[in-house]
């Protein structure tokens, strides 16, 4: 690899040399793009994506549906790998290291890489092997770890209280907001050091919400956040950087107070003002 | 509207036929169930003079001589005069037998073993032409299980595992192909699939491991388990498809494999379904007549071999009863079978439907 | 540097079973694919237009001379007749399915899954209840009535095994018309019936010819059932050897797939007929295959317009 050698930790990285990635913070970013590109057969979805996203923050996607956000949240692990005719072309480093390089194990990629889906989807399992079942697929049996680490993981997800006398139920019983905490708790029970979050709380009722956002801003102490979100409310209380998508392409990335208050183009702040077309 | 109450009325015809083929073929066994018909050489059954001959209507004459109704036209009546003194003396010599005394078609004979003249252990046996008509079902029920046994044991894991492959493992461009495959194995006739064993398939076998009947229960359960295969397939690959994308997606992103993610998630949650899969490729295979009926050798002994030919359910109905008298106990004991066979996939069917609709509900209700 | 996404361990059960799996898939292919080209290989050398059209006049073991005509003609007769009297009891159960149940009421379960129990009797119990309730029933109540010395109904007829045949393969049509029934846009519905249109104008103009092409791939597939099914027929209707083509309903007939099953158990000398009885089951083969691929074809068709329209 043509890439500098990491100074002191792996995780930070310079860019690529050449063209500086967006980043408004100073410090190394942990997730760099560079020209990422992403087409589905002829289509070009993502254009010319360059980016850096810091460590232990929220960095909120947002755009109008159809933008791209998503699209671009699912290369972060490699989720758009189980579509056909899907083609990547540009630089995505994670901790200064390709993930679309020739050897990478999309495996151990997701393991580090965790991710939070749109619609709750917890396993037809009971609550306490929804939690378990990272854990046991890479390679955890002893009971007592996996009784530590799921109450650790339901008590991070704010969910502890509310389950611990109906671990063995099944998870499909819970409330939406629940199963969706279930979700989170079921991510961060394998430690990734990166949680992408799908609209996590879109199908929610406003006080679930309310937790989901709580969560989300608790999380961030131990957990780099990228969260994609259609509500400008969500991402104005729980991020720092926000990046403003339109048609594939990445029109403004910055602070959020920035991109809020006073954003540099014409489009963002027709889309935060709610001018949009 | 009248035009739409008849809309109505004629979509009842499906419920309507399901009763019907219960009623019909129910009501040709009926009197055996009953016990209102006998096969013992009894005071009813007594012979008729010749004399009587002309008291006889020529039905009844047909069936008291155990006629078709071709035979029968083309005797004259001098012939029939004869058979008529043959059952005369018959009748004398039948009322020395001990066996002849025995009403074969009555529950206990027909499903427990019993002791012949000249045998030296109770036995099942299905031989409905000899002189002493016996009808233990016991032999049929046992080489069709055998049949089935086999079928299901080459027929699930292939098709269980192909349904795997193909719904959560390969790329859809393979679904593709392989859709119409097993649409094109389905639409083999079973009378052909028959053919292809007993001639092609049977010779290789035979050479290949050295068997001493060409025929045998064996194959004709492989090739009962190739019929059965499109239908076990479609089924559990419905269900295995049914399983939201969301699960296999969440745990694909917790880092599973796409097995793991098939197995330890997909297949679990669509077991009812399989279960379902596998329930009615049994009632199919239970069902199957013409694989069966050419393949399997048709010796309706009781063995527990795979290696020596054997007779099912099935086969027995479609090629006795071409030979029976209409109306008489060897027709009824046919209808008997029939009403059986009907009772079981009646029953394998309701439990797969039963299972499959719930699982259904279960993995929509929550999308 | 580290390479922390590099692989760690490969997964052995992972690889062996997908392995295994696709093995499976494999093997339903390669089954079909030897069944075919054997088959194809064993009788194509006796396909020629004297084997296709030519009568058993001479000797239906010979050969030489035997041909399939008379059992094609038994064939087409019994699966046309199946089709006059399933395709409308399908299509109308099918319309009141999709366009005037309630999909929840117990009743609307009950027919389907009657729908389903029927498609999955054994095809020999169609046999019996061909004989008892057609032959027995409804020809033995007609032959009283008529006082006919002779069984004129009572007996098989190409009326009885076509009626047989219908009461099998009722589920396929219905099965295939709900399908291209449900693939028709509801907004063309609601047109209808927004212009003051009844139900049942909107079913007869507009649903209706929509589906044609969906009914057409049940009547084939239903076709195509029937005709490689030799139980049903075994006792209703089909005959080992007849002199001439039926005539009228209540003639015999002579037939394709009970053909193949006639030389594969009851040939005089089974080697010696083994050309024939490949040669039959090619063209009944290409019968089959024939019709289901239009049906595929068509189907393929629906579907796409079944994915456009929801």
């Amino acid at each position: 690899m043509s890439l500098p050698p990491a100074p002191s930790s792996t995780r930070s990285t310079s860019a690529q040399p050449g063209s500086a990635p967006a980043t408004s913070a100073g410090l190394a970013p942990l997730i760099v793009t560079h020209n990422l590109e992403l087409f589905y057969g002829k289509t070009r979805a993502l254009k010319g994506i360059s980016m850096g996203i810091q460590e232990r923050l929220v960095t909120a996607f947002i755009g109008p549906s159809g933008c791209g956000k998503s699209t671009l949240l699912r290369c972060f692990n490699r989720m758009n790998d189980l579509i056909d005719h899907v083609r990547i072309t540009g630089q995505c480093h994670i901790g200064g290291e390709e993930i679309y390089g020739r050897d990478v194990d999309v495996i151990e990629l997701r393991k580090r890489v965790g991710m939070v889906f749109q619609k709750s989807n917890p396993f037809p399992k009971s609550i306490y092997e929804n939690v378990a079942y990272g854990l046991r697929l890479h390679g955890t049996r002893d009971r007592k770890t996996l009784d530590e680490v799921v109450e650790r993981s339901l008590r991070g997800a704010a969910l502890w209280d509310e389950v611990k006398d109906r671990l063995h139920q099944s998870a499909l019983g819970l409330s939406g907001g629940q199963q969706q905490r279930l979700c989170i708790a079921r991510a961060i029970a394998i430690r990734p050091e990166i949680i992408l979050m799908d609209e996590p709380a879109s199908a929610l009722d406003p006080i679930a919400t309310t937790k989901i956002e709580e969560l989300i801003l608790d999380l961030k102490k131990e957990f780099t956040i990228v969260i994609v979100t259609h509500n400008m409310q969500q991402a104005t209380r729980i991020s720092d950087q926000t990046a403003f998508f339109y048609l594939g392409e990445l029109i403004e990335y910055d602070a959020t107070v920035k991109i809020f208050t006073n954003p540099a183009k014409k489009q963002t702040e027709d889309y935060v003002t709610g001018r949009f077309g | 509207m009248i035009a739409e109450k008849l809309i109505f009325a004629i979509s009842l015809t499906a419920i309507a036929m399901v009763f019907l083929i219960f009623l019909f073929v129910g009501r040709e066994a009926l009197p055996i169930f009953a016990g209102n018909i006998s096969s013992a050489a009894n005071q009813e059954s007594q012979p008729i003079p010749v004399a009587e001959m002309d008291r006889l209507s020529p039905e009844q004459l047909r069936s008291y001589l155990n006629l078709t109704q071709t035979e029968f036209k083309e005797m004259d009546r001098e012939t029939l005069q004869a058979l008529m003194e043959v059952r005369v003396d018959a009748a004398k010599e039948d009322s020395t037998d001990r066996d002849a005394l025995v009403n074969t078609v009555a529950w206990r004979y027909l499903i427990r073993p019993y002791q012949w003249t000249d045998y030296d252990k109770p036995v099942y046996v299905w031989q409905p032409v000899s002189k002493i008509h016996k009808y233990n079902i016991i032999p049929l029920v046992v080489g069709s299980l055998k049949t089935t046994l086999v079928a299901l044991l080459f027929a699930v894991p292939v098709s269980l595992g192909a349904a795997i492959y193909v719904s959560q493992l390969a790329r859809p461009t393979v679904k593709e192909w392989i859709k119409p495959a097993v649409e094109m194995l389905s639409a083999v006739p079973s009378v052909v699939l028959g053919a292809f064993a007993a001639i092609v398939l049977a010779s290789a076998l035979q050479s290949l491991f050295g068997l001493q009947y060409r025929l045998n229960a064996g194959l004709a359960g492989l090739a009962l388990g190739i019929s059965s295969i499109p239908i076990i397939f479609s089924i559990a690959e419905d269900a295995l498809t049914s399983v939201p994308r969301s699960f296999t997606q969440g745990a694909l992103a917790l880092g599973a494999s796409r097995w793991s993610a098939a197995w330890q998630i997909v297949v679990p949650a669509a077991i009812p379904g399989l279960f379902a899969a596998v329930v009615l490729g049994f009632g199919r295979c239970i069902g199957e007549t013409m694989v069966v009926l050419i393949a399997s050798g048709n010796a309706a002994a009781l063995s527990a071999s795979l290696l020596e030919p054997t007779r099912t359910i099935t086969a027995t109905i479609a090629a006795e009863l071409g030979e029976t008298v209409v109306g008489g106990h060897h027709y009824r004991m046919l209808f008997v079978l029939g009403t059986l066979l009907f009772v079981v996939t009646f029953l394998t069917n309701v439990v797969g439907d039963v299972v499959m609709h719930r699982l259904k509900n279960r993995l929509e209700g929550r999308s | 540097m580290t390479r922390r996404f590099a692989k760690t361990r490969t997964d052995v059960a992972a690889l062996f079973f997908t392995g295994l799996t696709g093995f499976s898939t494999l093997l339903i292919l390669a089954l079909l694919a030897v069944i075919l080209t054997y088959l194809a290989w064993l009788g194509g050398g006796q396909i020629s237009w004297r084997f296709i059209f030519g009568g058993t006049d001479a000797d239906m073991f010979d050969t030489e001379k035997a041909g399939v005509f008379p059992m094609l003609i038994g064939t087409a007769a019994r699966v046309f007749l199946m089709t006059l009297f399933v395709i409308p009891v399908g299509v109308i159960t099918a319309l009141y399915l999709t366009e005037y149940a309630n999909p929840t009421s117990l009743l609307t379960r009950v027919i389907r899954s009657a729908v389903n129990n029927l498609a999955g009797v054994p095809s020999i119990v169609f046999g019996l209840f061909g004989v008892g309730f057609f032959i027995s029933f409804i020809g033995g109540s007609l032959d009283s009535l008529t006082a006919s010395p002779e069984p004129r109904w009572g007996k098989p007829a190409l009326l009885w095994a076509s009626l047989t045949l219908a009461v099998m393969t009722l589920p396929v049509v219905i099965v295939a018309t709900e399908e291209a029934l449900k693939s028709i846009a509801p907004g063309l519905r609601e047109a209808s019936l927004a212009l003051g249109a009844t139900r049942l104008e909107t079913v007869l103009r507009i649903v209706l010819p929509n589906a044609l092409p969906g009914i057409l791939t049940g009547g084939i597939l239903a076709v195509s059932r029937a005709a490689g099914e030799v139980a049903p027929i075994l006792f209703t209707g089909a005959a080992y050897y007849l002199k001439d083509t039926p005539h009228s309903l209540t003639d015999q007939f002579m037939d394709l797939a009970y053909h193949v099953y006639v030389l594969s158990t009851q040939s005089p000398n089974v080697e010696q007929t083994r050309p024939i009885l490949f040669g039959t089951v090619v063209v009944l083969l290409c019968l089959t295959f024939l019709l289901n691929l239009v049906a595929v074809l068509i189907r393929a068709r629906i579907r796409r317009r079944l994915r456009s329209a929801h």
